[in-house]
């Protein structure tokens, strides 16, 4: 059995950083120290406000909480009440969202829509139970304070025996920074939303391509990528130089330490706490093994670097048996840029900086028209997993969507018919492109790792450490197109911004639903829904019983992915791409979870498909259909599907 | 007159149930732990500043002296929006100001409508005023965005006052060299429907720019540039000008900046 002396590791970080403390790249980061203050216990006080911080080594000043950036680390206990009184101290709105926290839906901390926000000079009580534990985080969403510095880590610590064994413990808290103001960087952003890409091909890299693979080819991948007026480099719409990486608010120079003793179990508990930035994780020369996601145990995995979604977390266990210096990488996804912490068995120590690897470039996979490709894929993925046939061959490029409440039989469940609904997305001026041909791509690692010549991790190859909580075959099939105009930076759900949403996607209390997320862009998203986990439906493993658990999930350019949800937690919640800028310009809906008791008119709608201001609800009887007594998770919709074709 | 108004007045609160976000909100479950009022705030703000933000935005696009035998010329081509996605309020200037006479040769603002009416395309529409010369007024109907293979185009039709109609197009395309060394070939084009002899123009092709600017983008919105500028007058309006014993075609260098907020 392994010594455990984390808790005398708290104590040190504690004492030395206090509840408002000196601004964390004040302090040094030696021996056993998180290199951010932390709080424990069941009541805080948290104070928003701004302050200066040096990031890089240069002055600026951050909006955050308890003066640091990331805020304190919040320790709490599985089953533990909970009580945080958060006083704004900024001249604007704030908020705390607590990620991937079952908290109740009013206490989730997204203004206007679970409530009103905390105004200026005023302390909001956020109360409630932490029925779970596992590596978490925090930050605002009000405005565009996240990529200031409101964010922070959250541990809630296992009420009985962790089923992860370590030694020590850190926490990585991965960002980036921009020394402008997030406003003018977004106002960037939709005046020239290519302004920040200094990674775009040039002339050179023409001359380099004819050469290498001759003047046809090389002509032929410009004119198909200038057709689409698309760029095969737009892989991050902000790298740097606007950004400089931070792990734990520090950047490669300033050089966040961590020390072990050979061969120690150390627990990295990493979160991408980031406005924008999806990451690459690696240590070279040290393997990885992935113990956690998103807060949730999964089977150990070990892999050398895998790619990782704004908002998402991972707990790796790196067992290092030689006293050597180990490089801890965050590259961002376009490789502008990287943050490097160091693992060594002193603390000070500097490991060696990798060089930045070459700027990935998208295919036409990526676009989600390379239909020989896709065959080639189809044609495998059959080959290896029977099951996941039945997935890849829904083309809904050739289905009629018009005619709504098409029935998909799931080739696992019972006879249980699931209506799918989907709505018809055109293009227009928010909508430039519709994947022709999306499909899974959960067994891939992420844009430029295919060739990475290591061990990557793919979403596919995780599992559940726990049995699946509900196995029941879903009986309504969601689908929401992620949409975009890259050219005017317009992003949304099925064409529609936030701003022109007339109703929530509604799911109702006890259900067992399936939402498909078709990416129609060329850009990976990192998706989240508030207050639930969902389960990553993995072709192949559709009834394994163990699919892993997320709040969060990256959907790759034209991909296509399901997860399964059951609506338990009664409310509105957020539902959004987790990439700050794309949120501020539409991504964003809300999931309203109806309770069971009280469906005057439940699920009538078909969601997206049925204009719903032309229809006249005072002309329906109530209770003609009695939705209260129906058992949601066998539920026919056909007849419902067909009365609303009519209208 | 009445009965119009009257309509009017029946269409807009005919459909402002349909507006009226708070009779029907898209979510609201939260009222039953905060104020109303308050949430309906919150939600209007939330909704407003999720995909309708509004931009102000500024640009110099062409902000240079063009030498010549005949002296050198300060020309300018800005632009100024403001809007949203979908709708902006346009704002064009160009012109010429002479700098061996020390006078304004030609100058002209456009004020437009601008709407987006596919993924790369915005139509727009307003009034062109000329400062210089002579002070006439036109309508505009015009087409500007992105073609494909990158090409940025802007065309538009005038109709003076005095009934005469006029177009013009302008296409771009850049060179990146470098991640900010950029050659950009710009070629622009204007035609008249009819001879306007008091301007001097004969009808169809009037003339044609082609010039070549070699930008470099200290910082994205600030570039200054060199280059070099072939420009031509065709059909009846070269004639004027060989009447008048001017050339009907120069080359001209050009040292400028292009700069944006």
């Amino acid at each position: 059995m392994f010594n455990r002396r984390r808790f005398l590791q708290y104590t040190a970080a504690g004492m030395a950083t206090g509840a408002i403390a000196a601004p964390a790249w004040a302090r040094t980061s030696g021996e056993g120290n998180f290199g951010i203050p932390m709080l424990r216990g069941n009541q805080f006080d948290l104070t928003v406000g701004k302050f200066p911080v040096r990031i890089n080594g240069r002055a600026t000043e951050a909006t955050g909480v308890n003066g640091s950036v990331p805020g304190p680390l919040l320790r709490f206990r599985e089953g533990d009440e909970i009580k945080l009184n958060v006083s704004n101290t900024l001249d604007v709105d704030t908020s705390i969202h607590w990620h991937g926290l079952l908290v109740p839906f009013q206490m989730d901390g997204v203004p206007g829509v679970s409530f009103p926000g905390i105004r200026p000079g005023e302390t909001f009580s956020y109360k409630y139970a932490v029925p779970q534990n596992g590596t978490y985080w925090y930050h605002s969403h009000s405005g565009l304070q996240e990529q200031s510095g409101h964010y922070g880590p959250i541990i809630i610590d296992p009420k009985g025996a962790d089923p992860v064994d370590y030694d020590r413990e850190y926490v990585l808290v991965l960002g980036d920074w921009t020394y402008g103001a997030p406003e003018r960087l977004f106002a960037k952003l939709k005046k020239h939303s290519d302004s920040q890409n200094f990674q775009q091909r040039t002339v050179g890299d023409f001359l380099h391509d004819v050469s290498a693979e001759g003047l046809g080819k090389a002509l032929d991948d410009r004119a198909m990528w200038g057709a689409m007026r698309m760029s095969p480099r737009d892989i991050a719409d902000v790298g740097a130089p606007t950004y400089t990486y931070l792990i734990n608010g520090r950047s490669t120079a300033d050089n966040f330490n961590m020390v072990f003793n050979p061969g120690e179990r150390v627990r990295l508990r990493i979160i991408n706490g980031s406005a924008m930035t999806l990451f690459n994780v690696r240590m070279p020369g040290l393997p990885m093994t992935i113990v956690q996601a998103d807060g949730q145990h999964v089977k150990p995995l070990e892999v050398d670097e895998f790619q990782m979604g704004v908002a998402e977390t991972y707990d790796v266990i790196v067992t290092p048996q030689v006293a050597e210096a180990f490089a801890f990488v965050a590259e961002s996804i376009d490789r502008s840029g990287q943050a490097v912490a160091t693992l060594g068995p002193k603390p000070g120590m500097r490991a060696a900086v990798p060089q930045l690897r070459a700027v990935p470039t998208l295919s036409m996979k990526d676009m989600g028209m390379d239909h020989a490709a896709m065959g080639h894929g189809q044609m495998e993925m059959g080959a290896e997993e029977p099951a996941a046939m039945d997935h890849v061959t829904m083309d809904h490029s050739k289905m009629d969507h018009a005619a709504m409440g098409h029935v998909m039989p799931d080739p696992h469940g019972p006879a249980v018919q699931m209506v799918s609904m989907e709505a018809d997305i055109e293009t227009g001026p928010g909508v430039a492109n519709i994947a022709a041909m999306p499909m899974s791509r959960l067994d891939e690692p992420g844009i430029g790792l295919d060739d990475v010549g290591h061990r990557t991790m793919t979403y596919s190859q995780l599992r559940s450490l726990e049995p699946n909580p509900d196995t029941r075959a879903p009986g309504r099939e969601i689908v929401v197109h992620l949409t975009s105009n890259m050219e005017r930076y317009m992003w949304s759900f099925d064409g529609v911004k936030f701003s022109e949403v007339t109703e929530a996607i509604r799911f109702h209390e006890g259900e067992r639903v399936r939402l498909t997320l078709i990416n129609d862009t060329m850009m990976p998203h990192p998706i989240h829904l508030h207050g639930m986990f969902f389960d990553l439906v993995i072709p192949g493993a559709e009834t394994s019983g163990r699919l892993p658990r997320k709040h969060t999930v990256i959907v790759k350019p034209a991909d296509k992915v399901s997860v399964d949800i059951t609506a338990e937690h009664v409310g509105d919640w957020a539902f959004h791409c987790h990439l700050l800028y794309h949120m501020a310009a539409g991504m964003m809906q809300v999931v309203t979870i109806l309770p069971a008791e009280a469906m005057p008119m439940a699920d009538h709608q078909g969601h997206e498909m049925v204009d719903h201001s032309t229809m006249d609800h005072s002309s329906m009887p109530q209770g003609e259909v009695d939705h209260s007594k129906m058992d949601h998770s066998k539920m026919d919709h056909d007849a419902m599907s067909e009365e609303d074709m009519k209208r | 007159m009445i009965r119009t108004l009257a309509l009017f007045i029946f269409a807009v609160s005919a459909s402002a149930p349909v507006f009226a976000e708070e009779s029907s909100p898209p979510w609201s479950m939260a009222d039953q732990y905060f104020d109303a009022d308050e949430m309906a705030h919150a939600r209007h703000h939330v909704l407003d500043h999720h995909g309708d933000t509004r931009q102000f935005y500024v640009m110099a696009d062409r902000l240079e002296v063009q030498s010549s035998d005949e002296g050198d010329t300060l020309v300018w081509e800005g632009n100024a929006w403001y809007g949203g996605d979908v709708n902006k309020l346009w704002i064009k200037s160009e012109g010429d100001y002479s700098l061996e006479s020390d006078e304004l040769e030609e100058a002209e603002v456009q004020a437009l409508w601008s709407r987006a009416i596919s993924p790369y395309f915005d139509f727009q529409g307003g009034v062109r005023y000329d400062l210089e010369p002579k002070g006439r007024t036109h309508a505009v109907l015009g087409i500007q965005g992105l073609a494909p293979y990158w090409f940025e185009v802007d065309a538009a039709a005038f109709l003076s006052s005095e009934g005469d109609v006029t177009a013009r197009m302008e296409a771009e395309y850049e060179f990146r060299l470098t991640q900010r060394l950029i050659l950009q070939p710009r070629v622009e084009a204007e035609l008249s429907a009819q001879e306007i002899p008091e301007l001097e123009t004969g009808s169809g092709l009037t003339s044609f720019n082609a010039g070549l600017r070699l930008r470099y983008e200290f910082i994205r919105e600030f570039a200054p540039y060199v280059g070099v500028e072939w420009q031509g007058s065709f059909g009846g309006t070269a004639d004027y000008l060989e009447a008048a014993g001017e050339d009907t075609d120069r080359a001209v260098f050009v040292a400028g900046v292009r700069a944006w907020f």
